[in-house]
């Protein structure tokens, strides 16, 4: 099993909230990868709006994605782009 | 009122949700929580109190999807966007594996530690100091139930089977339960908790229902068949109210009515004064979806549509093609009135991702609009093409944002001609008299009028930058916001340079900011000679029944005296009273 952390400073603008976290847990979804991010003390599954949601990660907050499994590497890849990004596409 | 006449009076204030007036016997709804008792339950139960949850989720993800089917049927997409947040909830994997390891480990029923699980969230969401997350309270609370009614076969109040017409009393409505609501039988409605821009508010607003919110014990307060009186413009329901009381209302109503009607009424009319006058009244737009509302609500035209959203939220550029296909389909729906289209204005509050703009400390005055435009003539030379091409189906106009000196219009307009002779060596066709017109909203433009004038053929006054950039008040910054004043003598004179140096060039001039939309402003901008007021859809009919009720005379003796007050504050005492001499009815 694969398992990567990465630290991310969220750079977009509305941080993990609204639109940007339900895109984030949409995305999470898809890998089969556990999927947990950390900010400070605090931890939520990434696959969960509210897990994200309840972290109340706003801009500029630093995070720390964590993936386990055969594509924790794609995975973390396509969630540092969400975070990363300013005004990132809704995908449907 | 039958039996009720006897019960005293009572008015409760709370905040107006959405506006009207509406009279009514009460309907409460069962809002209460069913009743979920504590029960301990076997090892051997487990597997059925999991299956009966998995269940309830079954039935509760058929039901919002039925709603959420009917709703982007009976309304727009966008209402149905809701329940998305209703569906993420429900998939939840937090949430689900929360209930089955704390069912499996403390063995209570599911109801109970279904219960349990949403107080915690509600718990945890509402010491937020987000006001989004604050809301998505109301998304845990309302699948929360759904699974539990599901769970205990109970069935909420149908909405929809209402047989006479009522006005719903509700501790809290859901956005599904407003979404249900017919306005054939729901008058209006009131309830304890909730705010202005919560879901519920916004739909109300957009079903046309009158309603008042956070009216705290509204439903403790109400029994069934009260009769109430819901005022949505002033957040105010009184409770069995006195014969005088009613009466008053009824007039009210009345009055109201009249003006709604006689403003429907305006719709095939000419923004035209009492002594024959007549100026154009056209509409704002951001995409061709608003069309109908443009026609519906008697505009003739379109004095602004913005083109940015083309740009926004995409990894590429939009294509001539693509562009050509929306400006046409403009051009025919509003033919033979015309359109007015701003090239590219981004920047400011307006971004774009794909265009690497770079972060700058002063966005409103850096890099964008026009400027960006022919730095890049590559993405400007794309959008000219494709509104020259569509200019033969119908009356297309265009025009350039932010100019702030003769170079800048000479090198956009030197752009134009390339575009048009490139266009004519490829044999293809397009309007040789499309009008080009420059926004006035930079102070130096404004000051070199006379000389922009002579290269245009028309101006349109950008009010938002422009009193932006001549007061130096940032309207994004709500600490200065008191000095943002569109009635601030300077601004009075500025766009009275701008429309008579204009008018000596003989060119026209049109407005497309929000001065132009402010009821209060019409007499004035009509009496300064202002010959195009470009609004929001749902203003027009307000401003032509002003023009219409007053004569150009009176408006120039008006604008005239504007001119002579000092202050900002003396100018719309004025105008307000003015505005009551020629309209009464119109709320200020």
């Amino acid at each position: 099993m694969r398992k990567i952390k990465k630290k991310i400073v969220v750079r977009n603008k509305q941080g993990l909230h609204a639109r940007p976290a339900a895109l984030f847990v949409q995305v999470a979804n898809k890998f089969d990868a556990n999927i947990v991010v950390r900010k400070g003390t605090l931890s939520a599954n990434g696959k969960s709006i509210m897990g994200i949601l309840m972290l109340e990660v706003g801009p500029g907050t630093e995070i720390l994605i964590e993936a386990e499994g055969e594509d924790a590497g794609e995975a973390i890849v396509a969630l540092e782009k969400i975070v990363l990004e300013e005004e990132p596409e809704l995908i449907r | 009122m039958g039996n009720e006449i006897n019960r005293e009076e009572i008015t409760l204030k709370g905040i107006p949700a959405s506006p009207g007036i509406a009279m009514g016997p009460a309907f409460l709804i069962e809002t209460e929580e069913p009743a979920v008792h504590r029960r301990q339950i076997s090892d051997e139960e487990i597997p059925n109190e999991i299956s009966r949850f998995e269940d309830a989720l079954i039935q509760t993800r058929k039901e919002i999807l039925e709603i959420q089917k009917k709703i982007s049927e009976e309304m727009s997409s966008e209402h149905a966007e809701i329940f998305n947040a209703h569906l993420l909830v429900l998939e939840d994997k937090m949430f689900l594996e929360e209930v089955i390891s704390r069912l499996r480990k403390e063995k209570f029923t599911v109801e109970y530690i279904l219960v349990d699980v949403i107080k915690k969230y509600i718990k945890v969401f509402s010491r937020m100091d987000d006001e989004y997350l604050k809301e998505r309270i109301s998304d845990i609370d309302d699948v929360g139930k759904r699974i539990l009614r599901h769970l205990i076969g109970q069935q909420r109040q149908d909405l929809t089977k209402l047989k006479e017409k009522v006005i719903v009393v509700a501790y809290n409505l859901s956005p599904s339960d407003t979404a249900l609501m017919h306005k054939e039988s729901v008058l209006g409605f009131v309830t304890d908790i909730g705010g202005r821009t919560s879901h519920t508010a916004i739909m109300a607003k957009s079903l046309e229902i009158p309603a008042v919110v956070g009216l705290e014990k509204v439903s403790r307060w109400v029994k069934n068949g009260d009769y109430l009186i819901v005022n949505g413009n002033e957040g105010i329901v009184i409770i069995n109210p006195r014969e005088e009381t009613l009466k008053k209302y009824q007039e009210e109503l009345l009055r109201f009515e009249e003006f709604t009607r006689r403003l429907e009424g305006l719709r095939d009319l000419p923004a035209e004064t009492l002594d024959g006058y007549r100026v154009k009244i056209v509409a704002n737009i951001e995409s061709p979806q608003e069309i109908p509302s443009v026609l519906a609500h008697g505009a003739f035209g379109i004095g602004l549509y913005r083109t940015e959203y083309f740009y926004m939220n995409r990894k590429d550029l939009p294509s001539e093609e693509e562009q050509y296909a929306a400006y046409r389909r403009v051009a025919i729906q509003m033919a033979p009135h015309s359109v007015t289209i701003r090239t590219l204005d981004l920047g400011g509050d307006k971004f774009v991702s794909q265009l690497d703009i770079p972060y700058e400390i002063n966005p409103f005055m850096g890099w964008r609009a026009i400027r960006f435009c022919l730095a890049r003539p590559d993405i400007f030379k794309t959008q000219l093409s494709a509104i020259l091409r569509a200019s033969l189906d119908g009356k297309l106009r265009l025009m350039y944002p932010l100019i702030s000196g003769i170079e800048e219009l000479q090198q956009a307009n030197r752009i134009l001609r390339e575009v048009k002779e490139d266009l004519r060596k490829r044999n293809i066709c397009f309007d040789e008299n499309l009008e080009v017109g420059a926004m006035i909203e930079v102070p130096s433009a404004a000051m070199i009028s006379d000389i922009l004038a002579k290269e245009v053929d028309f101006f349109s006054i950008g009010t938002n930058d422009l009193i932006q950039y001549s007061l130096a008040v940032d309207r994004v910054n709500e600490k200065i916001a008191y000095l943002y004043e569109p009635a601030h003598p300077a601004i009075l004179r500025i766009i009275k340079n701008i429309i008579d140096s204009a008018h000596s060039e003989g060119i026209w001039v049109g407005m497309c900011g929000e001065m132009a939309g402010e009821v209060l402003f019409i007499p004035l901008l009509l009496g300064l000679g202002l010959d195009e007021f470009s609004v929001s859809p749902v203003t027009v009919p307000e401003i032509k029944q002003v023009i219409r009720s007053m004569t150009i005379s009176q408006a120039k003796e008006i604008a005239r005296e504007c001119l002579t007050f000092s202050t900002s504050e003396e100018i719309l005492k004025f105008l307000r009273l003015k505005l009551k001499e020629i309209v009464p009815e119109v709320i200020v």
